[in-house]
């Protein structure tokens, strides 16, 4: 097995386990008018928006960077699609027929796909703008990302004039809640997976990144343009980010730019960690093992909330979870499974 | 009572020796320094020079040998405890905080207090003390240090290293590389000053001009061993030249007669022309040509510019004079990549930071640069990958377990055959060759050097880059010597080995 998939579905495993001590009937699922509903099922869908994030962030993080913008992105997106689909909310008076259509759920002023296509580009430029404060005007990423992660929710606030705007219209709530046997948003995430997967695996670009991410120079020295290769990464990081703000503010029906994908940079750059790309050296990357390290970072939530730990208090065990995480990754713990397992082997 | 210290030596280092994996850095070398005295340290990049000088400031451990410090032996655990022994060194990147004042940098942990506070005025009197006494040199102390002089600065950290730590042994590493002329020549008056006062230096440098103006003796270091120390009036110039470049024993007749029948197919028309190319502080302007079929190597000292027009040629920095000609077009765009579909490229001097790509396996460094020809899409196949990087292990005698196995697993040697495989495989018809044997064993810089000729048997151009003299004359058609960043001379490949000697010391005998 691909050695960079152990480590995440070890940890996915023993948390699944957990749960499943913890909840009675945690593994069951039920079938609902053809669709399939259950803890598990949850989980995955949680883990959605997560997974979405963590494929951008996976190849950022793969060319030695990192990009703590997306939560702030995801609130811009959510910002965007509200207010496409429904800019009369802003108005101070409105005529009677025009009133109306505010909460009709059939209602939108724009087309549903002229409002994802228009929200993914406004998401992408966002990715090009940290791109190229990274490669073009050389700023530390970690700095030049934190630039939109402050902005971000401002520029998300003016967008909307800072009223938080509901969402009613149902095809969009689909994004989000809808369910075909599986929930919809797992669909997306397997598209985006796919087509990363192709674009990255089946073109020379996953190499080029990963050759940037080890040695920058080196890459340069044998001709590849590293900086065009780090602001694509860049670019197609904001792209999931916009995509995670659709579904994210598709399953709360709203466009909540002081909460919409809070703190999520940090449950993603920790899914790609669990993946095993390394944070701050780059290199090697997984996709796949960055999903399955999202889905291990909802499982960690989903339980804490099962075992009754309050909200408030959900960041701190979080905490402790990236310890563990990190103790598990070290050298030190990696030679020591080594020696153990050799132990065992040498055993009569 | 006897003497204890008979000898009257500050510094002596005996037998030391030291390995790193696979490496031999030190076998055997004594070094000593004797009060008031200016003492250079030379020999080539990777020598163990700085070996020798990270096992005297305690950063390393020698494997055996003794250090005796006044006579009395000591174990120097490390750099802290080689300062309390008064052993201080001046890095050539200063590190000293530039956004704090002179004085502030002199004084920094033993500020004269006054009510809780630092009493300002008194530092600075102190500080201007400090130098005016040590070094002799008065400059407004409350003034940033970054607004100051290179040379300044490094004179600052010299009193700070002579006062805090009362050093009776100075260290300086390559202190005159980012000088001017002037700048060096404050610094020598402060230098001089200190030997005045019985300290003992350590002069590591580069420049052979500034060992003869400076210092009183001067030792030489040649692959981990030591050559000698000597009395720097009566060595020549010429004398220490070949103790740094030395010679080895080998059995390279062969090559001369391969070097004389591919020296018949040279080309008529030359394939790269430069025409005044330079870029200010880099290399002053330079004429060369290249022709097809031939071998031009490029000799001198480090720092004499050499790698430096690679990188010109190989777009790694625009110049800003003079033109590129290159299979008779003029360059216009400067990148390696530009380069690269050009046909012209580089295996750069630095295996490490700009060569390999360590974690990328064997097959993917090879077909690197293959690809970054293709493109981005155009994505070669599993199969095609395989084949390509097959043909070039076959070709050059890569010894790697698998094509899958991760270049830095891979020994030096075949690290740098791997990356001459990576531009191999894209083609090229000018390779620039820098210090393509450094640091590999006797067998394979034979090998390397025999695929350089074969590769001129082919019809290619190549540029041979070596510090090892008797390398680039065993290689090479045609010599041109650099010294001091510009083109001192050029000579055909069966030049006597004096006159080049000569030049690269910058033309005086």
């Amino acid at each position: 097995m691909d050695s960079k998939l152990f480590f995440p579905i070890m940890l996915l495993g023993l948390i699944l386990l957990f749960d499943s001590a913890l909840v009675p009937g945690f593994f069951s699922i039920q079938t609902r008018d053809g669709n399939l509903y259950g803890s598990l099922i949850d989980i995955f869908r949680n883990a959605s928006t997560i997974m979405l994030l963590s494929i951008g962030m996976t190849l950022v993080i793969a060319t030695g960077g990192v990009d703590l913008s997306v939560g702030a992105v995801m609130a811009i997106s959510a910002s965007v699609a509200a207010l496409m689909m429904n800019p009369y909310v802003l108005a101070k008076e409105l005529p009677p027929h025009l009133l109306r259509l505010i909460n009709d759920p059939n209602f939108t002023f724009q087309p549903l796909w002229v409002v994802i296509l228009v929200t993914l580009l406004v998401a992408t430029v966002c990715g090009l703008w940290n791109g190229m404060l990274v490669a073009y005007v050389r700023i530390q990423p970690m700095v030049a990302t934190l630039i939109l992660m402050i902005a971000g929710r401002g520029i998300a606030q003016l967008i909307t004039n800072g009223v938080r705007i509901q969402i009613f219209y149902e095809p969009y709530a689909y994004i989000g809640q809808g369910w075909a046997i599986l929930p919809f948003s797992l669909y997306l995430v397997a598209i985006v997976y796919a087509i990363t997967w192709v674009s990255t695996r089946r073109t020379a670009i996953g190499m080029f990144i990963e050759s940037v991410g080890i040695n920058a120079r080196a890459s340069f020295f044998s001709g590849i343009n590293e900086r065009r290769i780090k602001l694509l990464a860049y670019a197609i990081c904001g792209l999931c980010a916009g995509l995670a703000g659709l579904v994210a503010s598709a399953n709360i029906k709203t466009s909540d730019a002081n909460n919409i994908g809070l703190t999520y940079e940090l449950d993603a750059i920790l899914a790609v960690v669990i993946g095993g790309t390394v944070l701050g050296a780059g290199g090697r990357f997984s996709l796949l093992a960055s999903l399955i390290g999202a889905v291990v970072m909802q499982a960690v939530t989903t339980s804490m909330y099962a075992l009754g730990v309050p909200a408030f208090a959900l960041q701190a065990i979080k905490g402790l979870v990236v310890i563990l995480v990190i103790l598990l990754y070290s050298d030190q713990a990696r030679s020591l499974l080594r020696r153990l397992g050799t132990r065992q082997e040498a055993a009569p | 009572m006897p003497d204890p210290n008979p000898s009257g030596l500050l510094v002596s280092m005996q037998g030391i020796y030291k390995s790193f994996p696979g490496v031999q850095a030190l076998i055997g070398v004594d070094f000593d320094l004797r009060p008031g005295e200016i003492h250079a340290l030379m020999g080539g990049n990777g020598a163990g020079k700085s070996t020798l000088i990270k096992i005297l400031t305690g950063v390393e451990k020698p494997d055996s040998g003794k250090i005796f410090l006044g006579g009395r032996e000591v174990v120097v655990r490390s750099p802290k405890h080689a300062q309390a022994l008064g052993i201080s060194t001046v890095y050539q990147e200063i590190n000293l905080c530039a956004n704090l004042t002179v004085a502030e940098n002199i004084l920094i942990g033993r500020q004269p207090m006054r009510f809780g506070a630092i009493d300002w005025k008194r530092m600075n009197q102190q500080a201007n003390e400090i130098l005016v006494r040590v070094l002799g040199i008065e400059i407004d102390v409350s003034r940033i240090l970054g607004t100051y002089s290179v040379a300044i600065q490094q004179m600052v950290a010299i009193a700070r290293a002579l006062e805090i730590e009362s050093a009776r042994v100075l260290i300086l590493d390559e202190p005159t590389s980012s000088l001017s002329a002037h700048e060096t020549e404050q610094l020598f008056e402060v230098m001089r000053r200190l030997r005045g006062n019985q300290v003992g230096i350590v002069f590591i440098t580069h420049f052979i001009d500034q060992v003869y103006r400076i210092s009183d003796r001067v030792t030489v270091i040649r692959n981990g061993r030591l050559v000698g120390t000597y009395e720097t009036a009566s060595l020549g110039k010429m004398a220490l030249i070949e103790k740094m470049i030395g010679r080895t024993i080998t059995e390279f007749d062969e090559m001369s007669k391969i070097k004389a029948t591919t020296g018949e197919h040279i080309g008529a028309e030359p394939i790269v022309t430069t025409d005044d190319l330079g870029l200010t502080g880099d290399v002053e302007p330079i004429d060369l040509k290249l022709f097809p079929g031939e071998v031009l190597g490029l000799a001198g000292l480090v720092g004499s510019g050499r790698s430096e027009t690679a990188g010109l040629l190989f777009g790694l920095e625009t110049p800003d004079s003079g033109t590129l000609r290159v299979a008779g077009k003029e360059v216009t765009r400067f990148s390696p990549y530009a380069s690269l579909m050009r046909g012209l490229v580089l295996t750069p001097e630095d295996r490490k930071a700009t060569g390999v790509v360590d974690d990328l396996t064997v097959r993917e460094n090879i077909i690197l640069a293959l690809q970054v020809g293709q493109g981005w899409f155009r994505f070669l196949s599993r199969q095609r990958q395989m084949e390509v990087a097959e043909r070039y292990v076959e070709i050059l005698g890569i010894a790697t377990p698998s094509l899958d196995t991760p270049v830095k697993n891979l020994s030096g040697g075949n690290q740098q055959k791997v990356i001459l495989a990576r531009w191999l495989a894209t083609n090229p018809q000018v390779l620039i060759l820098d210090e393509p044997t450094r640091g590999i064993d006797v067998g394979t810089k034979a090998e390397i050097q025999k695929l350089v000729l074969s590769l001129a048997e082919e019809g290619k151009a190549c540029i041979f880059i070596s510090s090892e003299l008797e390398e680039v004359m065993r290689c090479s058609h045609r010599i041109a010597v650099m010294s001091d960043r510009r083109k001192v001379g050029e000579f055909p490949g069966d030049a006597e080995e004096k006159a080049l000697m000569q030049a690269m010391a910058g033309g005086e005998a």
